[in-house]
């Protein structure tokens, strides 16, 4: 692992030993964050494969009801039948946080509130299995919603997870080690020096020690002279 | 307040018509293509989109996935399920966890 680009000096130590200690407590956040949006995700998910696998069931079946009602009513009866609506839907989103996701909460309102308006026809030109073609549809539309907001929200969370594993793996595997060897470098160059420098003070030391030896003994072999 | 849209061929549609859906007829991709751009851009949340025009518009799908609003969910039509919608639940698995791990 390369270490970073930085001068081996005691403040980017300092500066280096703090990131470190961020990036290690950045890193055991996100991990548990990716933890707990995992275990939010995996019962979303699974209710939502079993509500898409009887949505899309029931869903076959009032398709087939529409199948057997156009088959013995004209299609243009049908479609003048259904072509003026006169029930309405309205829908109201709302956000909830998972783990710092927004995900949309949905909640419909039909515009009247009596069950009979979802059939917008009359009774005289239409057949029976429209009526139930319609009903089964109708009693499908809480479920309907109920899967698009799993659905949203499992695809919101997946996307979050991505992110956040992305993030826990740059740090774990790339940002710390890099600090660490970096403040490995750091360390083993100032210690280096360290020990230039005493080194250094040693032979000069030496070398002093040498110069007063030589001077003592000069001014000893004057002084003998001067005596004799 | 948010409108619910569908987007199919006739048949597969008509039935919401009466639940009071917002819906659009669309034969072919590229008129499911437009309506679904211009209902996205107006106030929909919710826009299912039979199967059987889904499969040549997974791009423009693609674009809102990650977006709040709106949610598309695939239905299946009249002709019958492709089986992509339910392949999208494993796909948002396999993103999720980097492998399917829903059995069937």
């Amino acid at each position: 692992m390369a270490r970073l680009n930085v001068n081996p000096t005691r403040m980017e130590l300092t500066r280096l030993k703090r990131r470190l200690v961020t990036a290690r407590r950045g890193h055991k956040l996100l991990k548990d964050k990716r933890d707990e949006l995992m275990k939010q995700f995996l019962s979303i998910v699974n209710e939502n494969n079993e509500l898409r696998k009887s949505v899309e069931a029931a869903l076959l079946q009032a398709h087939k009801s529409f199948a057997v009602a156009s088959a013995v009513m004209s299609p243009e009866f049908l479609e003048e039948a259904l072509m003026y609506p006169k029930q309405s839907v309205s829908l109201s989103l709302n956000l909830k946080n998972i783990m710092s996701v927004n995900v949309p909460i949905y909640d419909f309102k039909t515009g009247s509130e009596d069950a009979a308006e979802i059939f917008p026809y009359g009774l005289a030109t239409t057949s029976g299995e429209l009526d139930d073609a319609v009903i089964t549809l109708s009693n499908l539309l809480e479920d309907l919603l109920h899967l698009a907001q799993l659905e949203k929200t499992a695809q919101m969370l997946a996307r979050e997870i991505e992110k956040t594993r992305r993030r826990v793996n740059a740090l774990e595997y790339v940002m710390i080690p890099q600090l660490e060897e970096t403040i490995k470098y750091i360390i083993m160059k100032l210690d280096e020096n360290e020990r230039g420098n005493l080194s250094r003070l040693m032979k000069v030391k030496d070398m002093m020690l040498e110069q007063a030896r030589q001077a003592a003994i000069k001014q000893n072999e004057m002084m003998s002279e001067k005596i004799s | 307040m948010y409108k619910i849209a569908v987007i199919g061929d006739r048949g597969s549609t008509l039935g919401f018509k009466s639940l009071g859906l917002e819906t659009v007829f669309a034969d072919t991709a590229a008129e499911a293509r437009e309506a679904l751009h211009r209902l996205a851009a107006e106030d929909c949340a919710v826009i299912y989109l039979t199967e059987q025009l889904a499969v040549d518009m997974a791009a423009d799908i693609e674009k809102y996935t990650d977006a709040i609003k709106p949610a598309i969910i695939l239905i299946p039509g009249t002709a019958g399920s492709l089986g992509i919608g339910i392949a999208g639940v494993h796909k948002t698995v396999e993103r999720a966890v980097g492998a399917d791990i829903l059995k069937n």
